[in-house]
């Protein structure tokens, strides 16, 4: 099985849908010859042209909204937004169009368009450079939403996401870019909506996005050592979510801690508080525990970043939490 | 409504085919008026009253296959580019048998089968997506123009500029069509625009621009013609400035406040497009009053159809979110 790191899956599942589909094209700022701000699509001018692999001016309204009518046209165009933050700059587009065609139709128009983009702290990139903003994009009817936080599943939930009928935005992490595992040789897609038990347990179920899952491995790592049994749940999709997944883990579990990059206040993490309180009410044994960013934009000095935002210390201490309620 | 072939001047014929359709668009928007102040209608509707020689002028240059995103004021549009007046009045009464089967409304008008990929309550938002689906007909070697209609009030917006911008950078067979009407809702164009030429700002992006009478519909036509051939032909982009007249209020019931009685009154006896081919063609009151009736009866029948139209379950509002 080759070793991919998550950049070569990125980049593995665009190829794939461009030599098998001549209606995949990809477009952003600096994605030809620089091959994007964080490497993702180098080489792939040389193998699919300028034509397919197209530099945009800076100009988020216009490169969206162009891959949206190319996609409303029969295309399935993927669009990289180079930061997070600059989705603020599209989200005219993403939110009143793309996610409102169909509907406002009647059902007449589909807009099969991807929307890549990726952020997040730990270069300390400051303020406009490193925000986590999935939570706007859930509370959009009409878009999908994906996050994936490991090479095997960012390659084969690109693919399902390319192939979607429906917009999608797609974040990736910037610290996952780094990591590498081995894939199989041919790409499995993933449905979209389904989760991912990373790690079986009987104690806490954590149920975690993005870099957070990383951190919730290490938090279960330690949790172990001191006779505590975590279960961690990637729901990976995050619109549609697998519901149902992450209630039969803590009907399992009895307890439960969310935990994502973003700022915790009106977070993902609350919907899905809300969500596990409906569904295992029953079953709970503890309060719903959630980890994420302080409020505060994130500041540029290391240690004040490093401080704002969790880290698998603060995974652990909120497991903890869940247990020490019920003694 | 015979779609004419040729590229040259058009028969007389063809242009009582033109003013019949002009008529149809101002009698429509007199019925719903009409519907609305009897409150029969929802929703928040603009008229195209003063602006049906742009809508026909440029539909009727169009061929199969060219697509056209519209505006706020999107009936004009809708009825010229061959949406029957049954379906978009079923529309606008909120009916499913409507040409966005009640999930559009008045600003959210479509019919993808015949090339309406869909009005935008947002000022300039369909104007990225154009280029986008010219970039599709270029990447696909498909020989299609994407029409975007917008007015003054859009060129304004960043979207007019990034959209312009990207599409004559990447010379997509896309035309823009500017609505010159000089006002911006309640705004006269010398308080939102610094310079008076707004075709000045697409040849600022190198953008070939062409300039009519908006209110003469065989010159819009022709510019229409002219402009699309150019996209057509992988020249690239146009921008066609139609300078028009919005001859009511902004919305229905809107007092217009802000612009003086004499100039409302001015508008509508000058700047009448129905009243300037009527004159040209030379249509006597008998021929009017009998192709008056006769698009009244249409208009009368679509009102008809649109109450006897089906209303959607309540429940319906669940479906069409995901494809």
């Amino acid at each position: 099985m080759p070793e991919l790191s998550y950049r070569e899956a990125v980049r593995d599942a665009l190829s794939r849908a461009m030599r098998k589909d001549e209606d995949v094209f990809i477009m952003g700022e600096d994605i030809a010859e620089m091959g994007g701000s964080m490497g993702v699509t180098q080489g792939m001018l040389a193998e699919f042209g300028p034509q397919r692999v197209r530099n945009t001016p800076i100009s988020e309204m216009a490169l969206a909204g162009a891959a949206i009518g190319a996609a409303v046209q029969g295309m399935r165009p993927v669009a990289e937004i180079m930061y997070e933050d600059f989705l603020t700059l599209a989200t005219e587009q993403i939110v009143n169009q793309a996610a409102k065609h169909r509907y406002m139709s009647g059902g007449q128009v589909t807009v099969p368009v991807t929307f890549r983009t990726q952020g997040g702290s730990g270069w300390s990139p400051g303020a406009q450079h490193a925000q986590q903003l999935e939570a706007w994009f859930v509370h959009i009817p009409g878009l999908k939403v994906v996050f994936p936080s490991t090479p095997t599943d960012v390659r084969g939930l690109l693919w399902s996401s390319i192939y979607d009928d429906n917009p999608v935005v797609f974040f990736e992490h910037r610290t996952l870019y780094g990591i590498k595992e081995e894939v199989p040789e041919e790409l499995e897609p993933i449905p979209l909506g389904k989760a991912r038990v990373h790690r079986e347990g009987d104690d806490v179920t954590v149920i975690a996005t993005g870099r957070l899952v990383h951190e919730a491995l290490a938090a279960a790592t330690d949790a172990e050592n001191d006779g505590v049994s975590v279960e961690v749940v990637d729901p990976r999709t995050l619109q549609p979510l697998d519901e149902d997944a992450l209630i039969a883990s803590v009907k399992k579990t009895n307890r439960c801690v969310v935990a994502h990059e973003a700022v915790t206040r009106m977070g993902f993490g609350a919907e899905v508080a809300a969500i596990v309180q409906h569904g295992a009410f029953d079953w709970l044994d503890a309060p719903i525990e959630r980890v994420g960013a302080k409020f505060t934009p994130l500041p540029f000095a290391p240690v004040m970043e490093e401080w704002c935002v969790p880290h698998a210390k603060d995974v652990l201490e909120a497991i903890n939490k869940t247990l020490a309620r019920n003694t | 409504m015979a779609k004419v072939e040729q590229k040259g001047a058009l028969s007389t014929e063809e242009l009582r085919d033109f003013f019949r359709e002009m008529l149809l668009i101002r009698r429509f928007e007199e019925k719903v008026e009409e519907r609305f102040r009897a409150g029969e209608l929802p929703g928040f509707l603009h008229v195209a009253i003063g602006q049906e020689a742009v809508a026909v002028g440029v539909c009727r240059a169009l061929e199969d296959g060219d697509v056209i995103a519209s505006t706020h004021r999107a009936h004009g549009h809708t009825l010229a580019k061959g949406t029957m007046p049954n379906e978009l009045m079923a529309e606008l009464y909120g009916k499913l048998e409507g040409c966005s089967h009640g999930y559009g409304g008045s600003m959210h008008l479509y019919d993808v089968e015949r090339g309406n990929m869909g009005a935008n309550a947002v000022v300039g938002g369909g104007l990225p997506q154009i280029t986008g689906m010219a970039l599709a007909f270029q990447l696909r070697g498909e020989p299609r123009v994407a029409v975007a209609f917008f007015g003054d009030g859009a060129t304004n917006i960043g979207t007019f500029h990034e959209a312009l911008n990207l599409a004559q950078l990447w010379k997509v067979p896309a035309v823009f069509v500017l609505e010159d009407n000089k006002w911006a809702e309640s705004t006269p164009e010398s308080q939102h625009s610094p310079i008076r030429d707004l075709s000045k700002r697409a040849e600022a992006f190198g953008m070939t621009a062409i300039k009519v009478d908006g209110q003469d519909v065989e010159e819009v036509y022709k510019a229409a013609k002219k402009a699309l051939d150019h996209a057509r032909s992988g020249k690239g982009p146009v921008f066609l400035h139609a300078g028009t007249y919005r001859l009511v209020g902004h919305y229905i019931g809107d007092p217009q406040v802000y612009r003086s009685k004499e100039e409302q009154q001015d508008v509508r006896q000058h700047h009448d497009p129905l009243t300037f081919l009527r004159q040209k063609l030379e249509i006597t009151d008998e021929e009017f009053e009998e192709m008056d009736a006769d698009v009244q009866e249409v208009v009368d029948a679509s009102v008809e159809f649109a109450k006897n139209g089906t209303d959607p379950r309540p429940e319906d509002a669940m479906k069409n979110v995901y494809a």
